[in-house]
């Protein structure tokens, strides 16, 4: 589904990717470890088009079409989605018009009609269930004076109510109490499927105790270094990365 | 009342000077001739404003003034096609439309108004009524607006509101101004609206795109008394063509216990529009609302002047206008607030903020206030700025193409004005005309 090779990436000229190369099938988790400034929001970014990353070499494929060719809104429409760190609140768009035209561009992009009132209520309904997002939430302002928690509820909605092939949850673990992270990771468990895919970017093996991922993968110094399945997390977790900085290849930079 | 540019526009003030020989020969009651006569000589001292006059620093007129213009059509009635009068109508909204063609009240074109109480007349056929002895020409400062003096000293057509004392307005009077021609034109219309002891109206004005084919300068004064307890919702929504020029001068006088609300949503079109409104409190506990959001485009100026004047304790004054700016639009906002030595436990709230979306756009934004009481509560403020960048971002990482972003963005911006506004279908009519003005 989605295929990375060689990605190098920079933000005002410093190369933050530095040859990353991934491979993501359809039904699989992935997780990507890494301490803090090894590149692991830049890779999110660089996925989703965040125009003010440059992209120097490499490929990216996601169902066989150059990603890096299409504008944001077309990745979206593709079926990529970004669960952002910071969801950015927006006071005067409605939470429900703007699903509603999300929905809807994404559809007319698949050459699908306008969804219909009733079906969309009905999905509304039954998604914020599946996430027990509060329905007075979806009728507010997008996010706005949202707790971090009901934020971070509010894009797993809208991944459930999208219904992208490809997510990728950029610490949406970061900063949860217990609760929301079970009810996170409750909603993500039940939205996998042999059809989707998941990229969790996370800092905290705690995450991936509620979301048992079928990969793990350490970030570093822009590249990938290591991977192996969820024993690798633990061992992580009671190491932390020290040791596995000598296995990474020189920095180009410092 | 110095400086002026008489000298630069002289054909126009020539010809205001000798229309003024001319009309002074027309019977009207001597009350009315008296205040012509003071508008009149007001004019003829200080002629058009220039730039340096103060209150009208940011706008250069001469341009607009230069021209050669009639002051009147020469036909009777100008003919109108149906299709303006039907574009200008608000969906699904009930109303008594009152059409006013280059200032003249069209009987033919209008409802009439069959409600006991409410009076809706040409203003010169209202020159006998005891209302508008009372109160027309009272609370307007004819020293210090050139442009009132000039249309007090010339007015010959416009509209005339009454609500009696405690009627309340079935329905909203809806008031289309439609000013056209086929050679350069300059009309000063006038009206008065005068709205009874515990009445209750809305009167929404929309100022139509009505194809002209010259140049339409519109220099338009209403006066409105709010009286005792009395509430009224006035609305103005104004599109035009580059044709157009409005200086629309709006002079409001509030007694004790009224509400008075003001919307205003202007659109890319109108070469050059400036507004004033001016507001007196002076009664206790009265409130005052101004809403207003402007959309420009082009080439665009559009300048919004507006004195709050608080005269009496325990009044509330809130005041919000929002700017979105596109192209090498030029936008002004200058917000007096006065609070008079008198006026102690008054709240008074003003916010200005605007969003740049041409490159080449301006804009000036000048909150003023100057309190004379000790114990009131007051506040400012003014803001300029662009498209938040992450938020585009976010629209667009969720499928959203970046026309309906950027559109979904200014919606959200208006929002807290458009929200005020408390008929739902003036609301939707407003929306649907940012979606097109943003598009134009």
């Amino acid at each position: 589904m989605l295929s990375i090779k060689n990605l190098k990436a920079s933000v005002d000229d410093k190369e933050i990717l530095k040859g990353l190369d991934l491979e993501v099938k359809a039904g699989e988790v992935h997780a990507i470890m890494g301490p803090n400034g090894s590149g692991k929001s830049t890779l999110a970014s660089v996925l989703a088009g965040k125009d003010n990353y440059e992209v120097t070499g490499g490929q990216v494929t996601f169902d066989g079409k150059d990603l890096m060719d299409m504008s944001p809104e077309d990745r979206a429409r593709a079926g990529l989605f970004l669960a952002f760190q910071y969801p950015v609140e927006i006071p005067g768009v409605s939470n429900i018009n703007f699903l509603k035209t999300a929905m809807n561009e994404v559809r007319a992009y698949n050459n699908l009609p306008p969804i219909e009132a009733k079906e969309f209520l009905r999905m509304m309904k039954e998604k914020q269930k599946l996430v027990e997002f509060d329905s007075a939430l979806a009728n507010r302002s997008l996010n706005e004076g949202f707790s971090g928690g009901e934020k971070k509820r509010n894009e797993i909605f809208q991944l459930a109510m999208l219904e992208p092939k490809l997510s990728i949850l950029d610490e949406t673990d970061s900063g949860l109490d217990i609760d929301a992270l079970r009810i996170v990771s409750r909603g993500v468990n039940k939205l996998r499927s042999g059809k989707n895919a998941f990229i969790l970017i996370t800092h905290y093996q705690r995450l991936l105790e509620y979301i048992v991922p079928d990969y793990v993968h350490v970030l570093y110094n822009g590249q990938i270094v290591k991977s192996g399945t969820k024993e690798l997390a633990l061992e992580l977790e009671e190491k932390g990365y020290d040791w596995l900085k000598e296995s990474a290849p020189a920095a180009s930079f410092h | 009342m110095e400086n002026t540019a008489t000298q630069i526009i002289n054909s126009l003030y020539d010809q205001c000077i000798a229309d003024f020989e001319v009309r002074s020969n027309t019977a009207e009651p001597e009350a009315l001739t008296a205040l012509r006569q003071k508008g009149f000589q007001n004019f003829k001292k200080a002629g058009f404003p220039s730039n340096k006059v103060e209150d009208w620093k940011y706008v250069n007129l001469t341009p607009f003034l230069k021209e050669s213009f009639a002051t009147a059509t020469e036909e009777e009635l100008v003919e109108v096609p149906e299709s303006v009068i039907k574009n200008a109508a608000i969906p699904h909204l009930d109303v008594w439309t009152i059409v006013l063609v280059n200032g003249v009240f069209r009987k033919d074109l209008s409802d009439t108004v069959n409600q006991e109480g409410v009076f809706v007349l040409p203003i010169l056929e209202a020159a006998s009524r005891p209302a508008f002895q009372k109160h027309f020409g009272t609370y307007t400062d004819l020293a210090k607006n050139h442009f009132a003096a000039v249309n007090t000293a010339l007015f010959r057509d416009g509209l005339f509101i009454e609500i009696k004392n405690n009627a309340i307005v079935e329905k909203p009077i809806h008031v289309l101004h439609i000013n056209t021609a086929n050679e350069p034109l300059f009309l000063q219309p006038r009206s008065l609206y005068v709205v009874g002891v515990s009445a209750n109206g809305s009167i929404i004005e929309s100022f139509v795109n009505a194809g002209a084919n010259a140049n339409v300068f519109v220099n338009n004064v209403a006066e409105i008394f709010v009286a005792e307890n009395a509430n009224l919702h006035h609305y103005y929504i104004q599109a035009g063509s580059e044709k157009n020029r409005y200086v629309h001068h709006t002079e409001v006088y509030q007694q004790q216990n009224s509400v008075y609300n003001n919307y205003k949503a202007s659109f890319p079109g109108t070469s050059l529009l400036r507004n004033n409104l001016n507001i007196a409190l002076d009664g206790e506990n009265v409130e005052s609302h101004l809403y207003g959001l402007y959309l420009s485009g082009g080439h665009q100026l559009v300048d919004n002047h507006t004195i709050v004047d608080h005269r009496k304790p325990h009044c509330q004054s809130n005041e919000l206008y929002k700017g979105v700016m596109k192209d090498e639009s030029t936008g002004v906002f200058n917000g007096k607030i006065f609070v008079r030595k008198d006026a102690q436990k008054t709240n008074a709230f003003q916010q200005n903020n605007n969003l740049m979306l041409g490159r080449k756009a301006v804009v000036d934004s000048k909150p003023q206030l100057e309190i004379f009481a000790d114990d009131v509560k007051c506040s400012h403020g003014s803001t300029v700025g662009q498209f938040n960048a992450d938020a585009l971002f976010y629209l667009k990482s969720r499928g959203i193409g970046e026309e309906k972003a950027r559109a979904l963005l200014v919606h959200a911006f208006a929002f807290d004005v458009t929200e005020k506004i408390p008929l739902a279908e003036v609301q939707d009519h407003i929306n649907h005309l940012i979606e097109e003005g943003l598009k134009a």
